[in-house]
């Protein structure tokens, strides 16, 4: 597997975006390349399931700087989705802190971590969950509006034609296919300019093809927008992509690689790991 | 509120608006009954308000129940103004050209009479005619029965009238009261004066009309007291209208209260809806949360959505109410006194309305509090327990709200604040005992499933126990309906069985009374010669009390501390006799048979009587019998079996003590065809034509008459709550249509035929109803019980034909509506299924 030569690819299918400089320069005001996005640190999730606690996350730590992307990467069961929940402030920890944003959410209710979310995050879900009573456009323009924002169309249609789906705006979710579900979910994780995108499993529910395509469009938006990544997943082309990967296993961070140094070795190993699964 | 509240909860209707409809459809007649009845009821006190003189016929009317005594004569002179004499009493109408005869009541009017208002006869001008030409005028139910035309001759006494017409209209009757006993209205001038003899029951009637506008009220006010001395009454158009208005508003809020337990059965329709229709949002609500919406907000959309529904609802009740409202001056027509016109009360609309949506709001925040406790996390993983915890602070609270609403308005509403708490408390023992039976029937079948059963069966009550059923709101929504329906049957049949119960058998069933003395011997012959037993011959003697031990009932109304009861101040008809009878046992001291003479005279009481006089045996009574009055003592106190037919007394006195009273007579015999007994009325009322007679049978047939009228006013208002229970089945049915859906696809894809489908699912329906219907009938067992055995006082009947068809009827429409509403599951694709989320 090529690495180099997938990102090439995606370089060259990137397409003029909507007010992508005007947004890059406002986001990157706020968060630029040197500041932390996300800071998790003594982690820790202990779920009590009947007499005997459950421990799916044990002391994680690390942290995301702006503009990075970053994989999750571990066997089934081994906490990718909880920690992503945590780290998007869905759920509290029974131990150690997360900020996003600069927002430390031990310190925030529920309704304050809505709106850090609301301002800073983008969501994208394994099973795609459109809100299946609206229209393509409307399941866009949702986060916009729960900014209070009412003028939206024109920039939830924008994008929607920039995920391919200009002709389906007025589509309800049953009308639409995985890989076309998917891309709205897409559109509308990007709407509110996140600084920050969590995807977890964002191919699970897809067949390899389309699949591709969704990663394709996933990593364009996000480098044009220069929206931090987090990406929770099996696919280990997926994780290749990514500048840094992080390696769970049975709720421990057992590898954290960056950069250049996450290498063919290193992903041989992954494999290793997976196939031992 | 956000503006995106507003859209959100508006765009999240889309292709919802069908079932959300149908939901709110369950509260729509609820409303309608409130609506329907309150605008009738507003009608209603307007029309008496304006029509207030004619109730009376005058500006006064002084009355009593024995002829005016000097002082009130003076009192009445003084009174001047116009003047009209009337006096009403029972008697027999006996008609020459057919021989019938029957009890009426006659009144001898004078002229004036009703000052305001008219009576109105069939032809008209009979209405003043009769009182120039000597005629009489007769109700148009005695003209039916004994095929009497204008022209005819009629006795009364020893006087003959010519029929000269129809009573259509008067003032101060309504219909229902004159089933007892026609009317025949004679001129007073020609009453038979033999028929109000001394001991003979009239009422004596003055009504005034004022020409110089005087104040009646003020007029009569400080004469009052004195007049209630003598036992004289006076009544003002006020005071008639405070009264009309007090007995109608009373029925129409009751009937009200009839109407709201509909709304309430609806209204746990809308919960029991909306809690599966939130659970099937609960995606929706996490992706929201995900996206940045507060929990507040997410129970905003939803909150917003139950009141859009309520409102529509409420809307569309009145409506369907002002369109019922037309409707129940007919059902009423029988009770009414005045002609009601139809009037839109728009006070009415917006009270049943505004309760409407209360209601419908309270019981939809029960389920949609628990929004708050959705997570998130759902919109990750699907299998997070989101929305479980019902019964938080606010849960209990919404609920006090409910209660309190409930018990609030239920006494607003009705007549008494007893009546209220007794309807609240009542309404949550149904509720509450047919959850209770519902769920016991449920948990037997659980526990112990008919055994050996086929696949499909099990299948179909498996169902019954799915995730999200709605098991338990379909069986109280039909249970209710069930439950009304055979608790009015029962006490009906107890009822009618009661009463046929008493006129069969070798029991009397032909009542001979007020033979005087000197009678008793001819009466007897005429019995003896048409063949017929003399059953019970039985001496009667009315009296008032004066005092009880030693304190006059005078005395006792004036004080306020004291008690002065029911028991105090009735006339009573008592009887003397040497022993006890048949339906007579004594709980307390010794029958005393026998007066000497000497001293108090020695009574037996009746045991209620008793309690109510506060009387134990040594206690000494004062009588007052015709103005003398006669010492007694308390000797014994009797139980008395008052469902036997027989002549039974409160108060009976020993032989020999009653010797110099004014007695009357009442015999009993027993006649085994209709045409005996027309016969033996009619050669009675030949030879003695003061002595009245009444036939068990025509007893039996009033009552039937009365009965049935009241009946039918009750099944008009319990198909309020039995539609109500059939639209929330068929939305409970609704709901669970799309697992109904994906079960049938599972179903089909192991390889059932659809006729597999349709036998599980006519299982599961007919376990529905089969356990619904038991359980409002077990528990119209019970209420019908304690009714028969507080209220009538006599065994629990039940039809069990009539009782089984209401089982059969209930059973079949759950099928039919069970089908009706699961049509083309079978023919969903699987692929369809699987796309549609929702
Ligand atoms: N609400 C919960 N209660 C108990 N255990 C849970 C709960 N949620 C997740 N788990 C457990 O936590 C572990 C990690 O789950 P998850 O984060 O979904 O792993 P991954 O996404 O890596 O497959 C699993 O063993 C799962 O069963
Ligand atoms: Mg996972």
């Amino acid at each position: 597997m090529n690495t180099a030569a997938s990102n090439d690819e995606i370089n060259s299918l990137e397409k003029p975006g909507v007010d992508r400089e005007e947004k890059r320069d406002k986001e990157n005001f706020m968060f630029d390349s040197n500041q932390e996005v996300l800071s998790v640190s003594g982690l820790a999730k202990t779920y009590r399931s009947g007499s005997k606690p459950l421990t799916v996350l044990d002391d994680v730590r690390f942290s995301i700087k702006g503009g990075d992307t970053c994989a999750i990467v571990g066997p089934s069961g081994s906490g990718k989705t909880t920690l992503l929940g945590l780290c998007a402030g869905l759920d509290s920890p029974t131990s150690g802190s997360v900020t996003l944003c600069s927002h430390p959410f031990g310190s925030l209710s529920e309704d304050e971590r809505a709106e850090v979310r609301n301002e800073h995050v983008g969501f994208v879900f394994q099973s795609f969950r459109l809100i299946p009573t609206l229209t393509a456009i409307e399941n866009v323009m949702v986060p916009a509006e729960l900014r209070g924002r009412h003028d939206v169309r024109d920039e939830a249609a924008a994008l929607l034609k920039d995920v391919g789906l200009g002709d389906r705006y007025d589509h309800f979710p049953s009308q639409l296919s995985g890989g076309e579900q998917q891309r709205v979910a897409l559109a509308r994780a990007f709407i509110n300019k996140p600084d920050i995108l969590f995807a977890d499993e964002p191919t699970g529910n897809l067949d390899s093809e389309t699949g591709e395509h969704v990663v394709e469009l996933l990593f364009r938006l996000n480098k044009e927008a220069g929206t931090t990544l987090v990406l929770v997943t099996h696919d280990l082309e997926l994780a290749n992509m990514t500048q840094r990967v992080i390696r769970l296993r049975g709720g421990k961070v057992v590898s954290d690689a960056t950069g250049a140094g996450q290498s063919a070795r290193q992903v041989d190993r992954i494999q290793e790991n997976f196939v031992g699964v | 509120m956000k503006k995106w509240i507003w859209r959100f909860a508006a765009r999240d209707t889309r292709g919802n608006r069908a079932r959300l409809a149908l939901f709110v459809a369950s509260m729509v007649l609820g409303v309608a009954a409130l609506v329907s009845i309150n605008s009738f009821g507003d009608n209603l006190r307007g029309a008496i308000d304006e029509e207030a003189k004619t109730l009376l016929g005058a500006d006064l009317s002084i009355e009593s129940g024995s002829p005016f005594n000097e002082r009130t004569e003076a009192v009445i002179d003084s009174l001047g103004g116009i003047q009209s004499r009337r006096t009403s009493f029972a008697s027999m109408a006996y008609f020459p050209r057919t021989g019938d005869s029957r009890l009426v009541t006659v009144r001898g009017n004078e002229a004036g009479f009703p000052f305001y208002g008219s009576v109105e006869t069939d032809p008209p001008e009979a209405a003043s005619s009769y009182l120039q030409s000597g005629g009489a005028l007769i109700d148009g139910t005695l003209m039916q029965q004994f095929g009497i035309t204008v022209g005819d001759s009629m006795r009364i006494g020893n006087i003959a009238y010519q029929v000269e017409g129809r009573l259509l209209q008067t003032p101060r009757e309504s219909a229902a009261v004159m089933l007892f006993s026609p009317r025949v209205y004679v001129p007073l001038a020609r009453v038979d004066s033999a028929l109000l003899a001394l001991g003979s029951r009239a009422d004596y009637e003055v009504y005034f009309r004022f020409e110089d506008d005087r104040d009646a009220d003020a007029a009569i006010d400080p004469l009052r007291a004195e007049l209630r001395d003598y036992r004289v009454g006076a009544d003002t158009i006020e005071e008639e209208r405070e009264n009309w208005n007090e007995a109608l508003t009373n029925l129409y809020r009751f009937l009200g209260l009839v109407g709201f337990t509909a709304l309430l059965l609806g209204s746990l329709g809308v919960a029991s809806s909306i809690s599966v229709y939130v659970r099937q949002r609960v995606q929706t609500i996490a992706v929201l949360r995900v996206c940045g919406a507060s929990i507040g907000s997410t129970v905003w959309v939803y909150v917003l959505q139950a009141t859009a529904m309520g409102l529509f609802g409420a809307l569309l009740g009145s409506g369907i109410g002002v369109g019922i409202q037309t409707m129940i001056p007919l059902i009423l027509a029988d009770f009414l006194p005045v002609d009601v016109a139809f009037r839109i009360s728009w006070g009415a609309v917006l009270m049943g309305s505004g309760i409407g949506l209360g209601v419908t709001l309270l019981f939809a925040l029960l389920p949609l509090l628990s929004l708050r406790d959705v997570s998130p996390l759902s919109a990750l993983r699907s299998t997070v327990e989101s929305g479980t915890r019902k019964r938080g602070p606010a849960w209990w609270a919404t609920v006090a709200v409910i209660g309190l609403g409930t018990t609030g308005f239920a006494i607003a509403q009705a007549p008494t604040i007893g009546m209220g708490i007794g309807y609240a408390v009542g309404i949550l023992v149904v509720f509450l005992a047919l959850a209770g039976t519902a769920r016991l029937l449920m948990w037997a079948l659980v526990r112990r499933p008919p055994r050996g059963v086929s696949y499909t069966v099990k299948q179909g009550i498996a169902n019954l126990h799915r995730p999200n059923n709605q098991t338990l709101t379909m069986t109280l929504a039909l249970g209710l309906g069930t439950f009304l329906v055979t608790t009015m049957l029962i006490s009906e049949h107890t009822l009618v069985n009661q009463i046929t119960f008493a006129g069969a058998g070798e029991s009397p069933n032909l009542i001979f009374y007020d033979i005087q003395p000197d009678q008793v011997e001819p009466v007897r012959a005429t019995l003896e010669q048409e063949g017929l037993p003399i059953m019970s011959e039985v001496p009667i003697v009315t009296m008032r009390i004066h005092a009880v031990k030693g304190r006059t009932v005078a005395s006792l109304r004036e004080d306020s501390t004291a008690r002065a009861t029911w028991a105090h101040r009735r006339e009573y008809r008592s009887t003397f006799r040497d022993q006890l009878t048949d339906s007579e046992t004594l709980v307390a001291g010794e029958f005393d048979g026998a007066y000497s003479g000497q001293g108090s005279i020695p009574i037996s009481i009746e045991q209620d009587v008793a309690a109510e006089l506060e009387v134990e045996t040594g206690d000494e009574i004062v009588w007052d019998i015709q103005g003398i009055q006669l010492a007694s003592r308390v000797t014994s106190i009797r139980e008395v079996d008052w469902r036997q037919m027989q002549t039974n007394f409160f108060v009976v006195f020993p032989d020999g003590s009653l010797d110099r009273a004014p007695a009357r007579y009442v015999m009993m015999t027993r006649t085994n065809t209709e045409e005996a007994s027309a016969a033996v009325q009619s050669a009675v009322v030949r030879s003695q034509p003061n002595v009245s007679s009444i036939d068990i049978s025509l007893v039996l047939g009033v009552f039937d008459a009365i009965f049935s009228r009241i009946a039918f006013v009750a099944r008009f208002m319990a198909l309020f709550s039995i539609l109500t229970g059939l639209i929330v089945l068929a939305g409970a049915v609704l709901i669970s249509r799309f697992q109904r859906i994906e079960e049938s696809v599972l179903l089909k894809t192991l390889g059932a035929s659809r006729s597999t489908v349709l036998r599980i699912m006519s299982v599961e329906y007919l376990v529905l109803g089969v356990v619904a219907s038991l359980t409002g009938i077990v528990l119209a067992l019970a209420a019908g019980w304690s009714i028969s055995r507080f209220v009538f006082d006599s065994a629990l009947a039940i039809p069990a034909g009539p009782v089984l068809l209401i089982m059969a009827t209930v059973v079949a429409l759950t099928v039919v509506i069970g089908h009706l509403n699961s049509r083309g599951v079978y023919d969903r694709s699987a692929l369809e299924v699987l796309r549609s989320e929702v």
